[in-house]
């Protein structure tokens, strides 16, 4: 796999959001599992030294003028990576959650050429994950809706630990999903005939921060993604942008 | 009891904005964030359109007994009274955020023209 990776042009996404005391870790540990790996930090509105950390580590650092949420900053690193020319993309979220030596996992399916986007899940496998009641039955629940949709079984459909070829790097750079992007962006991707992998991994308990979803906002995120998923299945497909010359 | 022909109108002009705001969901020009409380304005009024014993008993706690329709006309009015509000926050937002932006581009441009 090493040998693989290293023909492509890769990059790492981090979306960051007030995490100066973990994203520094997470720059070193992506470094550790691959020094050849590019890495974008993309700091949404933070008002700690997050960008600062993560400039004196030597990594790109895109500030957003104020937060977009989630989707706004992982879609600014999508079209980074578009117009960089990166053949691969990951996302290792900014607040330690992702362990990057689990990297090889996602990134095996893409490589191989068996999915255009892999996702890690919490659940399939090793690595017992805990996490609040309200916060199971929500992931359970659009488990079900999300697999019923993409008529393929998934089990963590909010995961944000995943990999993405060209092909998905192109898609996303031009259209995701706002607010809280996880669920809908996979209902997009397989929608765009685009093949998606889950894979099993193991995950860390955060390591600092605060979870951007708290328990008063999850009926609104709840219904505002089971809303966009099924007003997503009516829609016309987004055009993916266009490579320039290559 | 609420005359037919005003439930049957009702219905149908609630029904209609649950249309509206659907196909501007799906041609992207209403965002899903924005089209909950919409969403939520028209199924309140199709439900309480249609379900006249309802109507008829919620007006009764509000002492309406001679038109019980002009419950669904306040309740209506509610409704978008709390998305106008809604909508002065989000335009509120959005201009700190033009704000901010117009502030960044001058000292880019500063930077281009000096730097």
């Amino acid at each position: 796999m090493a040998e693989l990776l290293a023909e492509l042009d890769r990059i790492a996404i981090v979306p960051a959001l007030n995490e100066e005391v973990t994203v520094g870790r997470v720059i070193d540990e992506i470094r550790e599992f691959d020094p050849g790996f590019d890495i974008v930090v993309v700091d949404d509105g933070s008002t700690d030294r997050t960008a600062g950390v993560a400039a004196d580590r030597g990594a790109h650092v895109l500030r957003l003028p104020f937060n977009l949420g989630i989707g706004g900053a992982m879609q600014t690193g999508f079209r980074f990576a578009f117009e960089r020319g990166y053949d691969i993309a990951v996302q290792v979220d900014g607040d330690g959650q992702h362990d990057p030596s689990q990297l090889p996992k996602i990134l095996g399916p893409v490589l191989s050429g068996d999915a255009d986007l892999c996702v890690g899940s919490r659940f399939t496998g090793d690595g017992a994950y805990r996490s609040s009641f309200a916060r199971r039955v929500g992931i359970k629940i659009f488990a079900r809706v999300v697999s019923m949709v993409v008529r393929q079984r998934v089990t963590d459909t909010t995961s944000g630990f995943r990999a993405v070829n060209r092909r998905g790097i192109a898609l996303f750079a031009a259209d995701y999903p706002h607010d809280y992007p996880e669920v809908e962006s996979t209902v997009m991707l397989v929608k765009h005939k685009l093949r998606l992998v889950e894979v099993p991994v193991a995950m860390r308990e955060r390591g600092g921060g605060a979870s951007s979803i708290t328990a008063f906002r999850s009926v609104y995120y709840m219904t505002k993604v089971l809303l966009a998923i099924f007003v997503g299945l009516f829609r016309r497909n987004a055009v993916p942008l266009e490579e320039e010359h290559r | 009891m609420t005359p037919l022909p005003v439930s049957i109108a009702a219905a149908v002009a609630s029904f209609l904005l649950l249309v509206v705001v659907f196909e501007l969901i799906r041609s992207r020009r209403l965002r899903e964030r924005y089209a909950l409380l919409w969403l939520l304005t028209g199924i309140v009024l199709l439900v309480l359109s249609l379900w006249r014993g309802g109507l008829n008993t919620i007006a009764g706690w509000f002492g309406v007994v001679s038109y019980p329709p002009a419950i669904l006309g306040a309740i209506g009015a509610l409704f978008i009274l709390v998305v106008l509000l809604h909508y002065s926050t989000v335009i509120s937002r959005l201009s700190d955020q033009n704000t901010i932006l117009a502030q960044r581009l001058a000292l880019l441009e500063q930077q281009l023209r000096e730097g």
